[in-house]
């Protein structure tokens, strides 16, 4: 199996490969693989990894599914131009 | 500029559209927020005739029960106001909601807030999963009802839920042949009427079995399958090749719980509702006071129980924000009746498990 040929994260072109040589070295969380990876931080907002990767996690840590905490979500849902928040600022005063 | 509204539904699929019309009925103003350039959510791309009750459009096909829900909301032209191609990108305290619509940002305050997002479909990791070729459900079913484009000659389904086998069918009568139909599970997971369907129509289903790789250069041509035993490892020497130029993935839904949870609203992850859902009271609300939720959003079900959760919340909201139904109490019992009547059977086991364990019953069974 060539894991280096199976995409976990579409958005940021992060493979299995990639996602299981930092697991060993210790990142076992979502929030430092996401900073190590920017896993989860593309335009789908970690609509499609992060399902993938929680549960690499619980097979990984051998943890229900339950137990791998998803990160924290902020806002903006979507990648939304500077330049419409700025003119939306304005707007407002 | 701050825009003030009495209630705001994120989301016009059947559990927005609902909720809309049943606030509207009581009296409430009401604005929907619809990220696609139109409102109906997935009923505009399902061209099969829906099971359930009368109440829910039993018989009817999806698109058809759209328009019905469309409609219904375009009888109250005074009352509800729709924005489409419109995003919700922020949830702060305070009902407060920041909008992205064709390049402008604004920001809206409510009164309350009915939150039905819906859900986003799963993804499978496996070799060359990448490859040009390969589709979620979701995207199959917009090309080919929605487009009137094929996907592709000749396919293989990965997941037998009741999106995969209808799916499926719907592909066949597309013209499409479908070469096998993949499930890793030791059974089928939707309702054996579909899946007879495929049978008798000379589809096999291969159980216990799933996508190892696919193989091509620049598109699909090939997959290659394996079973996998009951502790679902795969078993080498299973191996099989099935030539194709499409992949059809439908391995579940989980629910776009995004804006609930940057707003700090309690959560829990329960795998028998698709993910993160969260925590909620008999009304359909959250930790967060005014602020509903409706649809696959709370756990992944089906259009019909979308519907009557909308109706049902939008009753609760109308009711919070001051306009009191004249039948409130007649429909309320009704909607709860429904509910629980749609997931007494064996196919509702999933969420009954899923609801004992979001109130804290962890060895619900």
């Amino acid at each position: 199996m060539s894991k280096k040929d199976i995409i976990v994260c579409r958005c940021e072109d992060i493979s299995l490969a990639e996602l299981h040589t930092l697991m060993e070295q210790g990142f076992t969380s979502i929030e430092d693989l996401k900073r190590q990876l920017r896993v989860g931080m593309g335009p789908c907002q970690g609509a499609t990894c992060l399902p993938i990767i929680q549960r690499e996690l619980s097979i990984f840590l051998k943890k229900p599914i339950e137990e791998i905490p998803l990160p924290t979500v902020r806002p903006l849902t979507i990648g939304v131009p500077l330049k419409a928040i700025a003119r939306g600022a304005k707007n407002e005063k | 500029m701050m825009t003030n509204k009495e209630l705001i539904i994120i989301g016009g699929g059947p559990a927005g559209l609902t909720a809309a019309k049943m606030a509207a009925e009581a009296g409430c103003q009401v604005l929907i927020i619809e990220r696609s350039p139109a409102l109906g959510g997935q009923l505009i791309k399902q061209t099969h005739k829906f099971f359930g009750s009368e109440l829910t459009y039993a018989k009817t096909r999806g698109f058809d029960i759209a328009k019905l829900l469309i409609d219904d909301v375009m009888k109250f032209k005074d009352k509800i106001e729709i924005m489409c191609d419109a995003t919700v990108v922020g949830l702060y305290p305070n009902h407060e909601i920041t909008v992205y619509q064709k390049g402008v940002y604004s920001k809206f305050k409510a009164t309350a807030i009915i939150t039905a997002t819906g859900a986003s479909e799963k993804f499978l990791a496996f070799e060359n999963n990448d490859l040009p070729g390969i589709y979620g459900a979701g995207a199959v079913q917009t090309l080919m009802n929605l487009y009137g484009v094929l996907p592709g000659q000749s396919i293989v389904m990965v997941g037998s839920g009741n999106i995969g086998l209808i799916v499926s069918y719907q592909l066949m009568q597309a013209g499409v042949k479908v070469k096998a139909l993949l499930e890793a599970a030791p059974k089928i997971g939707g309702y054996l009427v579909h899946a007879s369907k495929l049978r008798r129509l000379g589809v096999p289903i291969y159980t216990s079995t799933t996508i190892k790789k696919a193989i091509g250069k620049d598109f699909v041509e090939q997959i290659e399958t394996v079973e996998l035993n009951e502790k679902w490892e795969m078993v080498s020497g299973t191996e099989k090749l099935i030539d194709v130029d499409a992949v059809c993935i439908s391995v579940g839904l989980s629910p776009l719980h995004q804006l609930l949870s940057m707003a700090a609203v309690e959560m829990k992850f329960v795998n028998e509702l698709g993910g993160m859902v969260p925590l909620i009271n008999e009304n359909h609300e959250t930790s967060y006071p005014n602020l509903f939720v409706a649809g696959d959003v709370i756990g992944i079900e089906e259009a019909s129980s979308a519907m009557i959760e909308g109706y049902l919340v939008g009753l609760i909201a109308a009711n919070r924000i001051g306009y009191h139904h004249p039948h409130y109490e007649t429909l309320l019992q009704s909607y709860h009746d429904q509910l629980s009547n749609l997931r007494s059977g064996p196919f509702g086991a999933k969420t009954r498990i899923g609801l004992a364990k979001l109130r804290g019953e962890t060895h619900a069974r």
